[in-house]
């Protein structure tokens, strides 16, 4: 079986790792930090999975709101968190 | 079972939390009655816009009046009322409209409303992710914006604690001083209010009253995205016209930073269900003035039903037919902003009381004539 | 962008692909349009080794003439016959005769305190994140909740190196077994991997028992264990706790379709109230994969109007399988469960609303308009299904009322396909010099 490729993605500036299909859901959690704030602040990490509960939303590219659980990694991906 | 009260209060959307407030604040034994909950009506459909409005010198009259009033409460306000003095910027595409702000600004000031007149530039630098160019706005600071169902309960809640009864039953008769509950239970009353905004005519029939059904959107959290209410200045043709189907641009900040996006208007409409091409006219038009809203993330998608008159004035007072009825209804898309002001000519002519502006374009006896004709 | 197809099926997972697949062949053109990057759906998700079945299955599916639509997400059904999705790259109106809905079901969740902490997931969630690439070898996970899903998660994670420190299942130990034996796959496997899992867990396995916080700062440290009088922490890394499945009922409710206690009424071919509109597998009653699987074949079959076919595969269904659909899995939570959360506990999370808040309203449409629980994009499908265990609110309203879109979208999405071109980076509009005129 062949080894996973690899690809790196930036999540706030900071380089990632991460075998080719991760999601970028995963790919924050790797990063040791909250995929997004809460609207009174607490820090929060996906729940569901599977692309229901908005927990995962980060900013992918310079689009707000994406449902990270829900789009894999791609080479050089720009991913902010707040 | 039979109770008697001083006033009894037909619905409590904010019409009719406001008057609970005000009946009660004036020591009379006020019992309020609604078939669903708190500011469940119109109340929760619309856009919490606390707006002064000039499509007529009586409107211009009642609605600057209640904006004052909630200037007034605004510091007494609770968090989740939302309340922002935001103000609203009335916005001209071309020259022409630029005109029509000159018109305002001159209309707005016999009324002692203060105004700012923002031209090209000014506007672009007040509210950046507007279209280029525009000719410029007419800024009213003194409008403000908040989250009517709160604000409603909040008044109730109010006139609860000055002893205001709330009875959680629909109405099946309310004429000649009394008012007979779904359950049997009857209240005399020597004032009855109807506030029950666009579906009054179930009680009293022959009221002039048209359902004018409205869509909303409600988008994510775009904090700054804009700073004011935004309005066209053709939504004063779009809300005066009284046959045609219209969308105008309309778009809200709200506190929480989401965006409120309006408007539209239909007559005949009687479903509650998304149309479609409306939808799609009302979002267009709001990506025309803001190019870059189309990106912004959309939740959710409602419409409501406005209780609108056919001379765009709302029905504050007796109703000619039966001594113990009133009316507090008929108010369009101005029942939040105007909610105040109506509370306070109502209940200043139970106590004959003078009024702070003249009750006399709102009394539905105006339309008395034609009731009977028909 | 018009697309149109004589049979259009919702949801990629086995129901969904089982309708496609069995359509096609009836040499219908059939689309297959599904949220997710890649087909599966929940259970047959991909980044784990499938079963055996679910890779003939995708097998047959790539073989076939099935249109796919991928990463596609419905929001709307402007007009009779039409669904609207939006994609990475503008919305499609996909257009068809008979609509098979396929839509699965999710987690049910319930609030305790604690349970917003990161690294606190749906047990499907977190074997969701270890399927997408999150790495578990050497993490201490506790899996909790109720239902068959938790011991399938918790092989899953240990087979990919995770240390399972404890499972717990809220319901007692007589009513165990029965559970297992519904999701876990092929009947006759069943008894195979109810004793897999007890030998592979045994004493890390507790019934009656279910978490009463998640305990940590910026994220989860450990978890506080109650059974009975017994109550224990237990650091870990991550907690896998869901309570079973809800259907999701948005696009059947938005087509109209009746909806019968919380489920979707079919007849025995799936047709809904709905004329040329079917539905197969969850939103029909919670009752895995294999119901999925041939309901979905019923369904296909239905749909490419072979009726004889379809009926004999529903009499294959009736007899066969021996296993009910569970009508109601909310009678199964133990009521203790709503006493987990305290005042301050917050059970929407997009608007952070608490508790406290909440129990002070009559109705969920009331506790939704004066606190905003269930405004935020989920919509209410995380606190929904908690409100209605915990409060008794009725959802009915919520479907009677249902509107698009089904899920958040751009606002340009709301506006007519045809109308907008898309260009790279921002939105032509059609005539938008015409669009001052509107009167």
């Amino acid at each position: 079986m062949p080894k996973p490729a690899s690809l790196r993605l930036l999540v706030n500036d900071r380089p990632v790792n991460v075998a080719s299909g991760t999601t970028v859901a995963s790919a924050i959690l790797l990063a040791g930090i909250p995929t997004r704030r809460s609207v009174t602040g607490q820090p929060r990490g996906p729940l569901c999975g599977m692309g229901i509960c908005f927990e995962c939303q980060a900013t992918i590219n310079g689009t707000m709101h994406q449902r990270t659980c829900q789009v894999f990694c791609t080479e050089g991906m720009e991913v902010r968190t707040p | 079972m039979s109770e008697s009260w001083d006033v009894v209060i037909v619905g409590a959307g904010i019409v009719g939390a406001a008057c609970a407030l005000e009946c009660a604040k004036r020591g009379m034994r006020t019992a309020v009655v609604e078939a669903n909950f708190i500011g469940g009506g119109a109340t929760a459909a619309g856009m919490g816009h606390i707006v002064v409005m000039d499509d007529s010198p009586a409107q211009l009259a009642l609605t600057h009046y209640s904006q004052t009033l909630w200037q007034e409460l605004s510091k007494a306000l609770p968090e989740d009322v939302e309340y922002e003095a935001c103000g609203t910027l009335w916005v001209a595409a071309d020259e022409e409209e630029m005109q029509e702000v000159q018109r305002k600004r001159d209309v707005y000031a016999s009324a002692g409303v203060a105004t700012e007149i923002l031209d090209g530039p000014g506007l672009a630098d007040a509210e950046p992710q507007l279209r280029t160019p525009l000719a410029g706005a007419l800024l009213v600071r003194s409008d403000a914006v908040l989250y009517p169902p709160c604000a409603a309960g909040f008044l109730m809640r109010e006139a609860q604690r000055l002893g205001v009864q709330l009875y959680r039953r629909k109405v099946h008769s309310a004429h000649s001083g009394q008012i007979r509950l779904d359950d049997a239970t009857q209240l005399n009353s020597k004032q009855i209010i109807i506030a029950s905004g666009a579906d009054a005519c179930e009680l009293v029939p022959g009221l002039p009253i048209k359902k004018r059904k409205g869509h909303l959107v409600i988008t994510d959290r775009y904090p700054q995205f804009i700073r004011h209410q935004l309005v066209e200045l053709g939504y004063l043709k779009s809300a005066h016209s009284s046959t045609t189907d219209s969308v105008a641009f309309n778009v809200q900040p709200r506190k929480t930073g989401q965006l409120l996006i309006g408007s539209s208007r239909q007559y005949g409409a009687e479903d509650a269900e998304v149309n479609p091409q409306i939808l799609s006219a009302m979002t267009e038009r709001a990506q025309w003035y803001l190019p870059k809203i189309g990106e912004l993330s959309a939740i959710r998608v409602w419409t409501g039903f406005r209780a609108a008159t056919p001379d765009k004035l709302p029905l504050i007072g007796p109703w000619p037919e039966d001594d113990s009825l009133f009316l507090a209804t008929g108010h369009e898309g101005l029942g939040i902003t105007t909610s105040l002001g109506t509370a306070q000519l109502l209940v200043d002519y139970f106590e004959g009381a003078a009024t702070a502006i003249s009750c006399e374009p709102y009394l539905p006896g105006r339309f008395a004539r034609s009731v009977i004709r028909a | 962008m018009t697309e149109r197809f004589d049979i259009l099926v919702v949801g990629a997972g086995p129901a969904g692909i089982a309708a496609a697949v069995t359509a096609v062949a009836s040499r219908k053109k059939v689309g297959l349009v599904d949220d997710n990057p890649v087909a599966g759906g929940q259970i047959w998700r991909a980044g784990a080794a499938q079963p055996v079945a679910a890779l003939a299955w995708f097998e047959r599916l790539a073989a076939s003439s099935v249109a796919r639509l991928q990463g596609w997400r419905v929001f709307d059904s402007p007009s009779q016959g039409v669904l609207r999705a939006e994609g990475n790259d503008g919305c499609r109106d996909l257009v068809y005769n008979q609509l098979v809905m396929a839509t699965g079901a999710r987690e049910r969740f319930l609030p305790f305190p604690g349970w917003t902490l990161p690294n606190v997931m749906g047990a499907g969630g977190l074997d969701a994140m270890v399927r997408g690439g999150l790495p578990i070898a050497g993490k201490r996970v506790v899996v909790a909740g109720t239902g068959p899903l938790l011991l399938a998660v918790a092989a899953h994670l240990a087979k990919k190196g995770a240390k399972i420190v404890a499972i717990c299942e809220q319901a007692p130990l007589h009513r165990f077994v029965p559970f297992c034996a519904s999701l876990l796959g092929e009947p006759a496997k069943t008894k195979q991997g109810i004793e897999y899992a007890l030998s592979t867990f045994g004493s890390k396995i507790h019934t009656g028992c279910w978490p009463v916080a998640a305990n940590g700062d910026e994220m989860l440290q450990s978890v506080t264990l109650r059974r009975r009088e017994k109550q224990w922490e237990v650091p870990c890394d991550y907690l896998a706790c869901g309570f079973h499945l809800v259907p999701n009922l948005e696009l059947p409710a938005l087509m109209k379709c009746r909806i019968d206690n919380g489920f979707v009424a079919v007849d025995d071919l799936r047709q809904t109230s709905i004329a040329g509109i079917f539905c197969a597998g969850e939103p029909t009653g919670i009752g895995g994969v294999e119901m999925a699987l041939l309901e979905g074949e019923i369904a296909g079959l239905a749909a490419a109007g072979k009726v004889v076919e379809a009926k004999r595969m529903a009499r294959r269904r009736k007899r066969g399988l021996g296993f009910v659909r569970a009508l109601s899995t909310v009678t199964e939570l133990d009521p203790r469960l709503k006493q987990l959360a305290t005042d301050k506990t917050l059970v929407c999370r997009c608007e952070d609303v608490s508790y406290g808040r909440l129990r002070e309203h009559a109705c969920w449409r009331e506790a939704k308009l004066h606190t905003r629980c269930g405004m935020g994009p989920c919509q209410g499908r995380v606190c929904g299904p908690a409100t209605e265990f915990l409060f008794g609110w009725k959802m009915d309203s919520t479907w009677s009322t249902i509107r698009p879109p089904l899920y958040p979208v751009l606002v340009s999405s709301l506006g007519d396909p045809d109308k907008l071109e898309f260009k790279s980076d921002s939105l032509a509009l059609a005539g938008a010099q015409d669009q001052k005129e509107i009167q």
